[in-house]
């Protein structure tokens, strides 16, 4: 049998890694996408009393600490059951807000989004935030330092710190802002309400106009028909901070909504022994494999899952664009993956209004930012929604609040399978009769991209992009062509 | 030197989290300094990195490389390895490199127990208990994923460092600070410190930065700050019984948490010339015990829930203890 290699050049830890097997015909007969590390937070977690979680699980990924810093809060509060002061859940919200739009602004403009404004087939050294500045103009650059600065300043003003905030703990936060901080966190979210509209306008203007580009994000190889996942409100609008597990099929049919405490009734993770990180599937509908389909446990929780699994947007300028998203790409549910780079600008829009509705709240700056737990701790968990998807932390105390037992399921992970699935899809397209096309190593990143997958948090180890050599051997097992690259 | 005669700089992540990365880019607009200044080889976050391009280059022709994360299998150790047979200044960037940070704390549980944790979670469906293992055969033929290290290491513990960075992140203006300095000495106006010194830091400790009032209050019990109806915005965390670690912890972050109403939890490090972390701040917090009698002193040294996490939270793997017996093992046994 021949097999493909996809490798870290360098067998760097903590990236992927990727075997593709071909079978007689030279076609794809299987595919593992392999995670090869793991640092056991779960583990050395116990025995930490549970008001240092949000400071320890922050270290499980510096690029979106703030995710784990708002479940490990949350989660705490609900094991000493308390329901924290309004003021308190919104500075938190507010600081999350915040993090939002400097997360998806990295991701849009750093990341994922050169592969649209420069062109899927630009040469790699063009497909990056400099090509982008070049080919749309300086001013560009200039405004996404500054979404990230006015973000980090935010941060910090709620959080402490620009990296690993430090003052949310059980029963709410040890500060809360003044009146001079709450106009200067004002004052930058209407500018990044601007921003997220610049945004979308570029994208409408580079992307959308273009129907070549169009064709890319409505075409079938990056289409995957799964279960979609996202955190909703009470009157089922997208929300990142609070609320219940929404579950839509593949057809768009709603099959229930979950607390946090009901995490397990739902969802399954399966252990592969051929890679560090689990399967998440859910478990209702059961694991049959990494396929699509109605009778398939796979699921997905990214931006574009969200607005699948919502029924709107509470802000106004944010559900305009929705509505326009789903006129576009023929109702709902949409499940061409590229689309989460489009759902990811209008999660940003809605972030920002957000900050300033959070930001103007007459409640925001009241000094009842903490509430004393009175109960005795001993079980919880919280959910919030982390960029690269719905982030669960679930904690068991003793009675003095000391770790017994805990579980994480990180964003990333939620997507292991589909992620899977797109690599094999890109795969079996683009591998015929055992030749390869020297376009798989841009579908296979482009795959990935759309995803934003951080295997930093999903192995609770290494973030990072991934650098791919594909080694194409021959049944002998001697290689006979290989093509690198590093992202 | 490159080909342009800019010097070269490399920067690094092992098993990290990323937070130093971007702490480096929240450098902002100094980030040019580096560019200008530097012709960057190897930064695999940043841009176009081979590997096999680093092997090639002559011993010790990469002038700077920030090294972050620790050492956590055998693929981290091979390019420590590299990158300090090609580097003239090797800095341990970050908590992780210098002394561990809070993933050394998985050196308190063997690799059995981490994976048993892990692999048998409330939300897992593993009846056969499948654990991961390094090399399967599957159907097609046979894959591997590397075996991690019974234990986390700092850099330092498998190649000689030139300098530390210490921090969790490192705030971004001392990094700032650092790279003027690198810049001036390679103009000539300054001169590199010491082999083996603490860089991008000061020397005493937060509490020097922290702007809350001391009186050298005593205290009869530590307290949780949850627990707290009202912390006094003014008065030390220590004095109100909060088990703030400033008294030992390096000056360099501008006492960030405590004056966000937060412990410090020792993300910078010991202090200068301090050996052991944890045994410093022991000293420091047996010093504000207001008692006389051995065992009032052992009921409030109770008081701390969790001494391990307390005086070793980010630098287990770099103290003198390092690790468990059975993580030192590595099979799980006392």
């Amino acid at each position: 049998m021949q097999r493909i290699s996809i490798d870290p050049i360098t067998r760097l830890e903590g990236h992927g890694k990727i075997e593709i097997f071909l079978d007689d015909q030279g076609d794809v007969a299987n595919s593992y996408f392999q995670i090869p590390e793991l640092r056991g937070f779960e583990r050395f977690c116990l025995g930490r009393p549970v008001e240092e979680m949000p400071l320890l699980t922050n270290r499980i990924c510096g690029v979106c600490p703030e995710a784990h810093h708002m479940a490990a809060a949350k989660a705490a509060d609900a094991v000493y059951h308390i329901d924290i002061p309004r003021t308190a859940k919104m500075l938190r919200e507010l600081l999350y807000m915040a993090f939002y739009v400097t997360d998806h602004t990295t991701h849009f403009y750093a990341l994922g989004g050169p592969d649209f404004v420069m062109g899927p087939d630009a040469p790699v050294a063009e497909r990056n935030i400099l090509g982008i500045i070049h080919k749309v103009g300086l001013e560009i650059g200039g405004k996404v330092i500054q979404a990230r600065k006015f973000g980090h300043a935010t941060v910090e003003i709620i959080g402490g710190r620009k990296v690993h905030p430090c003052t949310s703990i059980p029963g709410g936060l040890t500060k809360g802002i003044t009146e001079e901080q709450r106009q200067e966190i004002e004052k930058m979210g209407r500018w990044a309400i601007e921003f997220g509209q610049f945004s979308l306008g570029l994208f409408n203007d580079i992307v959308l106009s273009n129907q070549q580009y169009l064709d890319l994000i409505l075409g079938d190889i990056y289409a995957h028909e799964t279960y979609s996942i996202g955190l909703v409100d009470e009157n089922n609008k997208i929300n990142f901070y609070d609320g219940r597990v929404s579950v839509v099929a593949p057809d768009g049919e709603r099959i229930g909504k979950y607390a946090p405490n009901e995490y397990t009734d739902w969802i399954g993770e399966r252990v592969e022994p051929w890679s560090y990180l689990k399967f998440t599937y859910l478990k209702k509908v059961g694991w049959k494999g990494l396929v699509d389909g109605k009778d398939s446990g796979v699921y997905c929780a990214t931006p574009l899952s969200r607005l699948n699994a919502a029924d709107g947007i509470a802000t106004p300028l944010a559900q305009e664009q929705y509505e326009k998203f789903y006129a576009t790409l023929g109702g709902k549910p949409v499940h061409k993956r590229l689309a989460i780079h489009w759902a990811r600008l209008i999660e940003l829009l809605y972030a920002a209004e957000r900050w300033v509705e959070l930001a103007t709240d007459p409640e925001i700056t009241s000094p009842d930012f903490h509430k004393v737990p009175t109960e005795t701790p001993t079980e919880g968990v919280a959910i919030v929604e982390a960029p690269r998807g719905t982030l669960t932390h679930h904690y068991k105390t003793d009675e003095r609040g000391l770790l017994k037992e805990v579980n994480l399921i990180v964003g990333t992970t939620n997507n292991y399978a589909p992620i899977s699935m797109s690599i094999q899809k890109a795969a079996k397209s683009l591998i015929k009769k055992g030749k390869v096309n020297e376009g798989l190593l841009n579908m296979v990143e482009m795959a990935f991209r759309a995803y934003d997958p951080c295997f930093g948090c999903a192995t609770h180890s290494l973030p990072g992009q991934m650098p791919l050599e594909v080694t194409v051997r021959d049944a002998q097992g001697n290689p006979i062509d290989v093509l690198k690259q590093f992202c | 030197m490159s080909a342009n005669g800019k010097p070269k700089f490399a920067m690094y992540w092992a098993a990290s989290c990323g937070g130093c990365e971007i702490a480096v880019l929240n450098i902002h607009e100094k980030i040019l300094d580096v560019d200008a200044n530097f012709d960057v080889v190897f930064w695999p976050v940043a841009m176009d990195a081979k590997y096999k391009d680093v092997q090639a280059m002559p011993d010790k022709s990469i002038l700077l490389t920030l090294f972050n994360g620790g050492i956590r299998n055998e693929e981290n150790e091979e390019i420590a390895h590299l990158l300090r047979q090609k580097s003239q200044i090797l800095v341990a960037f970050g908590s992780c490199a210098c002394e561990g940070c809070i993933p050394g704390l998985a050196n308190l549980s063997s690799t059995k127990e981490i994976m048993d944790s892990v692999y048998s979670s409330v939300s897992t469906v593993n009846p056969e208990g499948i654990r991961p293992q390094t090399s399967y055969l599957m159907p097609e033929g046979e894959i591997h994923i590397p075996k991690i290290y019974p234990v986390l290491k700092t850099l330092d513990q498998v190649v000689p460092v030139d300098y530390y960075m210490p921090g969790c992140p490192p705030e971004s203006h001392q990094i700032g600070a650092v790279i003027d300095l690198v810049v001036k000495v390679l103009h000539g106006e300054a001169s590199l410190p010491p082999t083996g010194a603490t860089i991008g830091a000061d020397k005493s400790t937060v509490c020097d930065d922290c702007p809350r009032e001391r009186n050298v209050k005593t205290i009869k019990s530590f307290k949780r700050i949850q627990d707290i109806e009202k912390v006094d915005p003014n008065l030390c965390l220590l004095e109100q019984g909060i088990p703030c670690n400033g008294l030992a912890t390096r000056q360099g972050c501008g006492a960030l948490c405590p004056r966000a109403g937060a412990q410090c939890i020792g993300c910078y490090g010991p202090a200068e010339g301090v050996v052991d972390y944890g045994a410093r701040l022991m000293t420091a917090f047996a010093s504000v015990i207001d008692s006389q009698d051995p065992e009032e002193i052992e009921r409030i040294l109770d008081t701390l829930p969790d001494p391990v996490g307390q005086f070793y939270r980010f630098n287990l793997a770099g103290s003198l203890m390092r690790a468990s017996r059975s993580a030192w093992n590595g099979n799980g046994k006392t």
